[in-house]
């Protein structure tokens, strides 16, 4: 691709040089340019992101003190603690249920969206947006006011049905099934917004041939509407898991990890350990596990990535 | 079966018509059903700030029924908006969020230009690994980059942590990478011979820039604008770590740990405070919606 490649000064080149060492010059030229131009993000990148990953490995290998090597020393500290495997699992349980409703709930209303006439969508789409747009932080307040035990609005409209009263943050059940809900309202419209986009790139002429074969709603969906959604579902799902998976916002404003450590993900228990208790090894060796799940998401993120680049 | 039937009567068979038109009836009075239920369930939260942000405590703590307000009074948004540390916190936001929005920009423009443009060693790769570091999560780096910046603040004598403005360098590693990445395919979609024709002309390169690439993607710039200031207004984590004193708080963190004092919670004034905390994102997504969510869908999408 070296067909635009002349600058200013190639017209006073073009008398003196050949071709080919012009050809050189330009190119030279060129690439110190567009060298220049993308310093700033290399440097921004390497010192700010780059460097910093690295500097948590080295960091996780000290002491608390952070005066003497200890090598593996933090993580056996952790592997023999309850709360890790306890956070671990929270994670996990958290993220996957949390990836897979926002995903179907997602699908759903967007198949209801795409169904409406097109002249009513955009409405439709701004409000059921909304949660999306207002900061996580924001919004996880209204929740924390709506799950309070006493006052809120959720154990007053349960009354109303002689339903008693439910400690949702209180309790390790409702609290983790809290921090979930909160979550998936949260993330669902990101879901909807992509599902919708992708289900109006599927031609009509695909139903229309399905509808003629006799094929029903459900395989309309599961032979056309899939088949051609495959790509948008695997790098929504793929980016939504690495989202929820660092979690910190939602889990720390309801419920601080609390009851007794249950609801904390790496993340919110990074946090408490690293910056609150001021053990800066162990918080980095905590917020180390969520890398390889961002290897494994980042590893068929970059396949796809790569593939789509050679298909244009 | 029946829809075979149609196909071979053709446009005669008026009754088989008729019930598919019937049916179609129903499945839009269905979605109109469950999407208000999913825009209740949506928009619930952000009416629930509101009907609380009107309510004095006194209204709150007599428990009378949380979904209506009986008494409204504005004296909640008044407190706020006439106290000096609330409009500092703002203040503080809104800097920070202005400034991230133009050195994001400033970054991203040229180098998404270079990368989709001016092909040299490398390019490809390091567009890869753009979008792969949008991919690293802020619940990742701020421990490592707390303590960079406190031995920086040791060894220069240059204190940057509780400093507000110290978010201004550490937000753009969250917008940058998107940005560069949106703008990347926004500029490779104007065609080739718009900026052939340009440089035939005889503009440099910075030309090309300034008079074809920016109008000619300017939806896509406003995307990433967007985009920016909604991360910058609404990060919580970073300013949670890096600031502690009352004065060099954003508005997130400001409300949380301001409002709340103890286990008194003033639910009144933490309400009005999200709803306002909520308000420039909400603002900007109902005059920019389409932006809002072409910028939104061009991330995955795009490349």
């Amino acid at each position: 691709m070296v067909d635009v490649a002349v600058g200013r000064g190639s017209v006073k080149d073009l008398r003196r040089a050949s071709a080919a060492t012009r050809l050189r010059y330009a190119l030279k030229r060129k690439s110190t340019v567009a060298f220049l131009m993308t310093l700033p993000l290399i440097l921004l990148i390497a010192v700010l992101v780059i460097y910093p990953a690295f500097y948590a490995i080295h960091l996780a290998t000290l002491n608390k003190s952070m005066t003497r090597f200890v090598g593996f020393g933090n993580f056996r500290f952790l592997f023999k603690r309850d709360t890790f495997w306890m956070v671990v699992e929270q994670s996990c349980i958290f993220a996957i249920t949390a990836v897979i409703f926002k995903a179907l709930i997602g699908f759903i209303v967007a198949h209801f969206a795409h169904n409406i006439p097109s002249g009513k969508q955009r409405k439709w789409r701004g409000m059921l947006l909304v949660p999306w747009v207002i900061p996580p932080a924001m919004s996880t307040l209204a929740w924390l006011w709506l799950f309070d035990p006493s006052y809120s609005a959720f154990n007053y409209t349960l009354g109303l049905f002689g339903i008693a009263p439910v400690s949702w943050l209180g309790e390790v059940g409702w609290a983790r099934f809290s921090v979930i809900l909160v979550n998936v309202w949260y993330g669902a419209p990101f879901f909807m917004i992509m599902y919708l986009a992708s289900l109006k790139s599927v031609p009509d002429q695909l139903y229309e041939a399905a509808a003629i074969d006799g094929a029903n709603w459900w395989q309309r969906i599961w032979y056309v509407t899939l088949p051609m959604m495959r790509n948008i579902i695997a790098i929504t799902t793929l980016f939504s898991l690495i989202v929820t998976f660092a979690n910190f916002d939602i889990v720390r404003i309801l419920t601080s990890g609390g009851p007794l450590d249950q609801t904390h993900l790496f993340a919110t228990w990074a946090f408490k350990i690293g910056i609150e208790g001021s053990d800066i090894p162990l918080g980095a060796s905590i917020s180390l596990f969520m890398a390889p799940i961002l290897a494994i998401a980042a590893y068929f993120i970059l396949r796809d990535v790569t593939k789509r680049g050679n298909e244009a | 079966m029946s829809s075979f039937a149609i196909d071979k009567a053709g446009p005669g068979r008026k009754v088989k018509f008729g019930s598919m038109s019937r049916d179609r009836v129903w499945a839009l009075r269905w979605s109109y059903f469950f999407l208000t239920l999913f825009a209740i369930i949506a928009l619930l939260p952000p009416i629930y700030m509101l009907i609380t942000s009107l309510k004095s405590s006194a209204e709150i703590s007599a428990a009378t029924n949380p979904w209506w307000v009986f008494h409204p009074t504005l004296s909640n948004y008044h407190e706020l908006l006439t106290s000096n540390q609330f409009l500092r916190f703002f203040g503080n936001s809104a800097a920070i969020s202005i400034a991230v929005v133009a050195i994001t920009m400033a970054i991203s423009i040229p180098a998404a230009f270079a990368l989709s443009r001016m092909k040299f060693w490398g390019s490809a790769t390091l567009a890869t690994g753009v979008f792969l570091t949008y991919l690293i999560p802020d619940s990742l780096l701020f421990i490592p980059l707390f303590k960079m910046f406190a031995l920086f603040g040791d060894w220069t004598g240059i204190q940057l942590i509780n400093r507000w403005y110290v978010l201004i360098f550490i937000y753009p590693t969250l917008t940058v990478p998107f940005c560069t990445w949106i703008m990347i395919g926004y500029f490779a979609s104007i065609p080739k011979e718009l900026d052939e024709a340009a440089i035939i002309d005889g503009a440099s390169w910075f030309q090309t820039l300034t008079r074809i690439f920016i109008p000619v993607a300017l939806p896509g710039l406003i995307a990433a604008t967007i985009f920016a200031f909604t991360v910058s207004w609404a990060q919580f984590l970073y300013p949670l770590v890096f600031t502690t004193s009352t004065d060099q708080l954003v508005l997130p963190v400001g409300i949380i740990t301001t409002l709340i004092k103890g286990d008194v919670f003033n639910w009144g004034q933490i309400m009005t405070g999200a709803l306002l905390g909520a308000a420039p994102p909400l603002v900007i997504y109902a005059f920019l919606m389409d932006y809002y969510i072409a910028g939104l869908t061009a991330g995955a999408t795009k490349g």
